[in-house]
């Protein structure tokens, strides 16, 4: 009698597959918008014609740029002003601290961000000028000389203070670009930073009304809370996370979240961080499902020597 | 009573008591397989493994899921898989098994109307086996709610709201059913319940009756042709393995039902590890959030088909189709009027057309469930949904036709 | 016969491969069974022994037990002169003395209360009684209150780390 295993295994085969393809692939392809990334190289904002001199930025930042009026710079020994909370009452969100913006955001984000953060954000939906709707970052209108020599030696001395590009952690770039928005409960990080553990439950208290506070702020700025991002990795995926951040606008358009303006290094980072609070034994998974793969292959020979050695006095 | 002797060996001890040996025959060694089936006579071992592995997965995932809706979330991502060791294994072998498993149903089901293994005195093992598939439907829908995310929470809204019965508003069912206006934690306690008791007992049950009802109608053969066992297997005993038409259970057909368990369990375990996503929809990795459904809501790809058949009519229509499609196979056995119970390729063209279309047209239903209902899909999923109806109604005129062959 | 045992041979090295694959997912569920990495990290408790009054019995907590800290004062240490077994079972801080110990009577495990005026424990569940160092002054407790493994970081007690101070009382039989 003709065996007819073969023929019926790729019948078996063929209507699976065309199952899974359709309902899985394809129709993921239907249901969603396909963005493709532009490796974080920003070409809508001008490209930087001017060599920054750092020793001059830094005389800008400090003194006519009035960014330390805002933004704390820890490494060059100016602390935050104030509270996160009372900062976020202010400005809607806390402004971040620039020890490390140099290295953590994109050059030509960080000079147009100077020149006119709403358009540098993508946020022009919501902060139009001409509506008289501000945005709370002050644009930098110049110290009297060539706007675009002070801009860029202004971002030669964020980024002459920064750590090296290759010194970012993922907790840095992750805190840096997205960490003052939202919370990462799984890492135990909230907006306005990691959450202590106390002895004293009043201290646990007046930490989190501190926080609701913050919420608050971010809650009238934003129209919403910024969702927690534990789960994102797995809930969105590396791939739009990527789009997303490159640019808000191209997966969800009007969305109130701003373009971050992170490197492409950067961006790296922040899913690593995001690999590490939702997807932590990626490594382990990989490595054990090698071992357990290898040994349900020899698991298969042996049934098939063991079938062979059985039948032999069948037939 | 019985005259016990004194034990010559533990085995002889064991035999006095519990007649193992006699067991072992009636179980295994004499428990005889017609020779001519192949593998997908080994969907059944298939089952039964992966219905191991979805318990014993369980188990573990049972020791650290807090069925209540604040903690049911961070207890799965959170503990489950960031926190106890090997966790995260537990539950892609208890997700994953869980899809594939209904592959393997399908798989088997279809095997059964290929070859016509409801008919003949087989007609029990068909309706136990279908009985087990609403059992497996239930468990894996209670079992989708327990992470409690989006699409836990979404299905559980939309499924619970069927019993509605559309214009009947029968809203006091649904609430019943609920325990409350929405899903909440009486919904999440009740699935729970139901999805680690109650529908798990059912299964075991229904699996000792499906294997009983196999036990006098015998296996079915790729031929159809009938089998003297008797005859057959005394013929075997004698020391004519060759010349015999059966073969044993254990090892004969049992070493082949592992070799295709080791098949099978490469392609399980790949899965596992390098491609879940399917089995474990993203959406269903955001909280459940009752204020807010998520863009594109769809149930698991197996329960896409039936999906498929309440979504291009309305409510009320929709509502008795979709009831129709879930238990007219149940009926199958009764509504083939044939008298072959042979391949269906064999049985002449109008059956061997029904059969290939049925399942065709199963696939396009399931595609077009998970599709957004928009345009051409529409169009395709009511022609599709109205082609499966007419198919059942043919059924009993077109086999009443059928010549024997 | 020779085919006979060759096929023997093959069923049994498929069970010793399915077995070993059975031995393999064991090692995986007596993992999951492990304590998780959160009850482990919550298994070391710090006391900064700095806050304690003399004379003040306070209890703390550690791996969900209590643990009785007791600051000697100069009337304590008077009264152990001389008593070698309660000198030994001192942890000495800086110029201070501290009784630590599990406070869990070593008869049945009931928590002893703490009588300041007398300055010992008494177990309310079958009437043994220990002094303030923590040694039996009335049976049935067989031993005085074990001692949990610290380490002594400055002024600072990390419970369940083993310190040397420690492993020196438990090598001399202090505590078990």
């Amino acid at each position: 009698m003709k065996n007819k295993e073969p023929i019926i295994l790729i019948v078996v085969v063929f209507f699976a597959l065309l199952t899974y393809y359709l309902v899985e692939p394809y129709a993921h392809s239907v249901m969603h918008k396909h963005v493709e990334s532009e490796g974080f190289s920003y070409a809508d904002l001008p490209t930087i014609e001017k060599k920054g001199d750092a020793t001059r930025g830094q005389e800008l930042v400090m003194g006519a740029g009035a960014c330390v009026g805002c933004h704390s710079i820890e490494v060059a020994g100016m602390p935050a002003a104030m509270e996160p909370q009372m900062a976020a009452a202010s400005y809607g969100v806390n402004p971040p601290d620039l020890s490390n913006a140099g290295a953590i955001f994109d050059a030509k984000f960080l000079v147009d961000i100077i020149k006119n953060p709403a358009h540098a954000l993508m946020v022009e939906h919501k902060f139009d000028a001409e509506k008289g709707q501000m945005h709370p970052m002050v644009p930098f209108y110049g110290a009297g000389g060539d706007i675009d020599q002070e801009i860029a030696d202004m971002v030669a001395y964020l980024q002459s203070i920064a750590v090296k590009p290759e010194e970012v952690t993922p907790t840095m770039a992750f805190e840096n670009a997205c960490g003052r928005c939202h919370a990462v409960s799984y890492e135990n990080w909230t907006q306005i930073g990691i959450k202590p553990s106390f002895k004293d439950k009043k201290d646990s208290l007046a930490f989190d009304i501190k926080l609701l506070e913050y919420q608050d702020s971010i809650k009238a700025y934003m129209g919403k809370l910024p969702p927690d991002l534990s789960m994102y990795i797995r809930s969105r995926g590396e791939h739009y996370i990527n789009t997303f951040m490159e640019n808000p606008q191209s997966q969800l358009e009007g969305t109130a979240m701003p373009r971050v303006g992170v490197t492409a290094e950067s961006a790296e980072k922040v899913i690593e961080y995001l690999e590490d609070a939702g997807d932590t034994k990626r490594h382990e998974r990989e490595e054990i499902g090698m071992n357990v793969m290898i040994y349900i292959v020899i698991f298969a020979i042996f049934a098939f020597l063991w079938k062979k050695q059985v039948w032999r006095d069948l037939h | 009573m019985a005259h016990f002797t004194k034990a010559t060996s533990v085995k002889d001890w064991l035999n006095q008591r519990l007649a193992i040996e006699k067991v072992e025959k009636v179980m295994a060694s004499e428990y005889w397989i017609p020779k001519n089936i192949n593998f997908l006579w080994a969907m059944g071992m298939i089952l039964v493994v992966t219905f191991v592995l979805l318990l014993v997965s369980g188990i573990f995932l049972l020791m650290y899921y807090v069925p209540t809706v604040d903690e049911a979330f961070d207890s799965v991502n959170y503990t489950i898989m960031r926190e106890v060791d090997f966790g995260w294994l537990w539950r892609h072998v208890h997700g994953v098994a869980a899809s594939v498993v209904f592959l393997i149903i399908y798989i088997h089901m279809f095997t059964g109307i290929y070859y016509g293994s409801y008919k003949k005195g087989r007609e029990m093992i068909w309706i136990s086996g279908m009985l087990l598939f609403v059992a497996f439907s239930a468990e894996a829908f209670s079992g989708y709610m327990l992470p409690w995310g989006q699409m836990s929470y979404w299905a559980g809204m939309v499924i619970t709201n069927l019993f509605s019965g559309g214009s009947l508003h029968a809203n006091f069912l649904v609430e019943w059913i609920r325990g409350d206006y929405v899903p909440a934690q009486a919904f999440l306690g009740r699935f729970f319940m139901l999805h680690v008791l109650l529908i798990p007992v059912a299964i075991m049950g229904l699996i000792g009756l499906h294997f009983a009802a196999l036990r006098i109608p015998h296996v079915n053969n790729q031929d159809g042709g009938e089998i003297d066992f008797d005859v057959e297997s005394k013929k075997y005993l004698d020391g004519d393995k060759a010349g015999s038409k059966v073969m044993r259970f254990a090892n004969d057909f049992m070493s082949k039902d592992m070799m295709v368990v080791g098949i099978f369990l490469i392609f399980f375990f790949y899965l596992v590890f390098y491609n879940y996503g399917f089995a474990m929809d993203a959406v269903n990795f955001d909280p459940a959030d009752g204020l807010k459904t998520p863009t594109h809501i769809y149930p698991e790809w197996y329960f896409l088909w039936s999906y498929e058949i309440l979504r291009p009519f309305n409510i009320d229509l929709g509502l008795v189709l979709f009831g129709f499609a879930q238990v007219i196979f149940v009926f199958l056995p009764f509504i083939d009027r044939s008298p072959n119970s042979i391949p269906a390729n064999r049985r002449g063209t109008a059956f061997k057309v029904w059969f290939w279309l049925m399942l065709s047209n199963m696939i396009v239903l399931t595609a077009m469930g998970k599709l957004p209902p928009e345009g051409m899909f529409s169009a395709i999923g009511l022609v599709s949904a109205i082609l499966f109806i007419v198919q059942w109604l043919a059924l009993p005129i077109i086999t009443s036709m059928e010549k024997k062959v | 016969m020779e085919n006979n045992n060759r096929r023997g041979f093959m069923g049994k090295a498929f069970g010793a491969v399915a077995a070993v694959g059975a031995v393999g997912s064991l090692v995986a569920m007596k993992k999951t069974w492990d304590p998780l990495p959160s009850v482990k990290a919550a298994g070391f408790t710090t006391l900064d022994m700095s806050i304690y009054a003399e004379g003040v019995m306070v209890t703390e907590k550690w791996r969900g037990k209590p643990i009785f800290v007791l600051k000697k004062s100069e009337r304590l240490m008077a009264q152990e002169k001389g008593n070698a077994a309660a000198e030994a079972r001192n942890i000495k801080i800086g110029n201070d003395n501290f009784m630590v110990a599990i406070g869990l009577c070593t008869h049945l495990g009931c928590i002893p209360a703490f009588r300041k005026d007398e300055g010992n424990f008494l177990c309310a569940c079958h009437g043994g009684m220990f002094d303030a160092s923590g040694l039996v002054l009335k049976v049935p407790p067989p031993r005085g209150f074990d001692i949990p493994p610290f380490k002594i970081e400055g002024n600072k007690l990390v419970l369940g780390e083993v310190g040397p101070e420690w492993q020196a009382m438990k090598d001399n039989g202090v505590t078990l």
